[in-house]
């Protein structure tokens, strides 16, 4: 099949951006999307042009490294990752708009890569278990009730991606930090730092300049990973009692 | 104290703010609707009642300056909150496509800026009679203000009552998605609870257009009539 592809093209991160049309030819229907972009970039290459820079790894739907924001939405018509995005969901002879994912917090780097480290930023801030968690226990040892076990691993789905703050209208990083924050409250590992975890993502997030949610669930609607927007109520929750256990003690 | 501003100055705290002045304005909806709900069973009612809200003086101050300062914290705290979220993407997308945010969510700002300028002009025209300064010197056979009288002439308009329909469909649009809105952020929400939130605040929204929209709609059709 062939494409018309209008792709956003920016030579590194202080440069100016804009779409360019690129056409992508003879791309077999089971190519996955990146596997377009591959055979696109090795037509690019042979013309002595420069490939388009995209972010992928592990190609497989469970790394979240591929971003891309395909026709408007984040990940594109796909259910899961713009890696397992096959071209069969697309006409011959479509157009394509390929753009980055958009947030002042994912600043672009070039072309469809762009930076997320503010996600990692606001893991180091407390999504994580300080205690030594030592060797497996006995089962049984750390009773998990099944309800508490299974949402718990639902939140930790998570591959933090980022798609959530791309579609977001705000641009805001609710669902991801309720997924980080819902999956470890729920679990006893997570109990000690339980009120300190909540307090320091959460002003992490907003330090680093993410939108605030106004409900609009574009994030749950799009993410690959299929986090439920419950997971932001609880984050709400957890954050306004850990405020106020830190006002008390 | 420290934590209390800095929760304050978080994105989840004045969310919070948000919702709870948002749930006061709509505890208020609520009671108001009820209250003039009131017209259909005729003058006497509506009037004593009427004259009940006036006798309950400073009272009646201290919910009024209650509703003023709800109403001042609903649009400052929102409006902090837009900055950021404009703030947060500077450079927008070529092609947009929406999933999931409905069109009331979408227009929430544009319905709850509009629904204000109805209220200025709402209090106006029945709390402070400045369209219409004959409203004032109703008097029913008892001596007392003639709110029926006052509420079946405003309506015979048929400008004012067409006004009054848009603005209360806006008003119910605003709740169509601040309903449900607010109890996720206040963190009342999960997979269980969710369809009654999401179901039953647009119900709601419903009810309360339908019943606000109503009492003009009587007077028009002639039900209500002097």
């Amino acid at each position: 099949m062939n494409l018309h592809l209008k792709v956003w093209r920016q030579k590194d991160a202080k440069s100016p951006g804009q779409l360019v049309p690129i056409e992508a030819r003879n791309i077999p229907e089971d190519a996955s999307f990146l596997e377009m972009l591959d055979i696109v970039n090795d037509d690019l290459t042979v013309k002595g042009e420069e490939p388009i820079a995209f972010d992928h790894d592990c190609r497989e739907g469970i790394c979240g490294t591929c971003s891309l924001s395909i026709n408007g939405l984040p990940h594109g018509p796909s259910e899961t990752t713009t890696c397992q995005l096959y071209m069969r969901k697309f006409k011959d002879g479509e157009t394509i708009h390929v753009e980055p994912f958009r947030a002042k917090t994912f600043p672009v780097v070039r072309d469809l890569i762009v930076d997320r480290s503010a996600f990692d930023r606001i893991q180091q801030a407390g999504g994580f278990i300080t205690a030594r968690a030592g060797s497996a226990q006995d089962a049984n040892c750390l009773p998990v009730p099944k309800v508490a076990a299974d949402a718990a691993m639902e939140a930790a789905a998570c591959i933090g991606c980022g798609a959530c703050v791309a579609a977001c209208p705000n641009a805001s990083a609710m669902l991801f930090v309720g997924a980080k924050v819902s999956h470890l409250a729920l679990l006893p590992q997570g109990q000690a730092e339980r009120t300190s975890r909540a307090l320091k993502m959460v002003r992490t997030m907003d330090e680093e300049g993410f939108g605030n949610c106004s409900n609009y669930l574009e994030c749950e609607a799009v993410c690959p990973a299929d986090i439920p927007a419950s997971v932001i109520a609880r984050l709400n929750r957890e954050y306004t009692v850990a405020s106020c256990k830190d006002a008390v003690c | 104290m420290n934590s209390i501003s800095s929760y304050l100055s978080s994105s989840i705290g004045r969310k919070w703010i948000v919702a709870l002045t948002g749930l006061g304005l709509f505890g208020f909806v609520v009671g108001h609707l009820i209250g003039n709900l009131q017209v259909f069973l005729g003058p006497e009612p509506l009037n004593r009642y009427a004259l009940f809200l006036q006798s309950l003086g400073e009272l009646l101050w201290v919910i009024r300056l209650g509703l003023l300062a709800m109403v001042v914290a609903h649009i400052v705290f929102t409006i902090k909150l837009r900055m950021e979220n404009r703030a947060a993407r500077p450079v927008g997308y070529a092609v947009t496509n929406r999933r999931a945010a409905t069109f009331p969510a979408r227009m929430m700002t544009l319905s709850g800026l509009m629904v204000l300028c109805f209220i200025i002009f709402h209090l106006l025209h029945f709390t402070a009679h400045k369209i219409d300064p004959s409203f004032a010197h109703m008097t029913d056979a008892m001596g007392r203000h003639d709110v029926y009288r006052m509420l079946i002439l405003g309506f015979q308009s048929k400008a004012a009552s067409t006004f009054y329909i848009v603005a209360v469909g806006l008003l119910a649009m605003h709740l169509n998605h601040g309903i449900g809105s607010l109890f996720q952020t206040l963190g009342l929400n999960s997979a269980k609870l969710r369809p009654l939130w999401e179901k039953g605040g647009v119900a709601l929204s419903w009810l309360i257009f339908l019943g606000y929209a109503s009492i003009p709609v009587a007077v028009l059709t002639g039900v209500l009539k002097l």
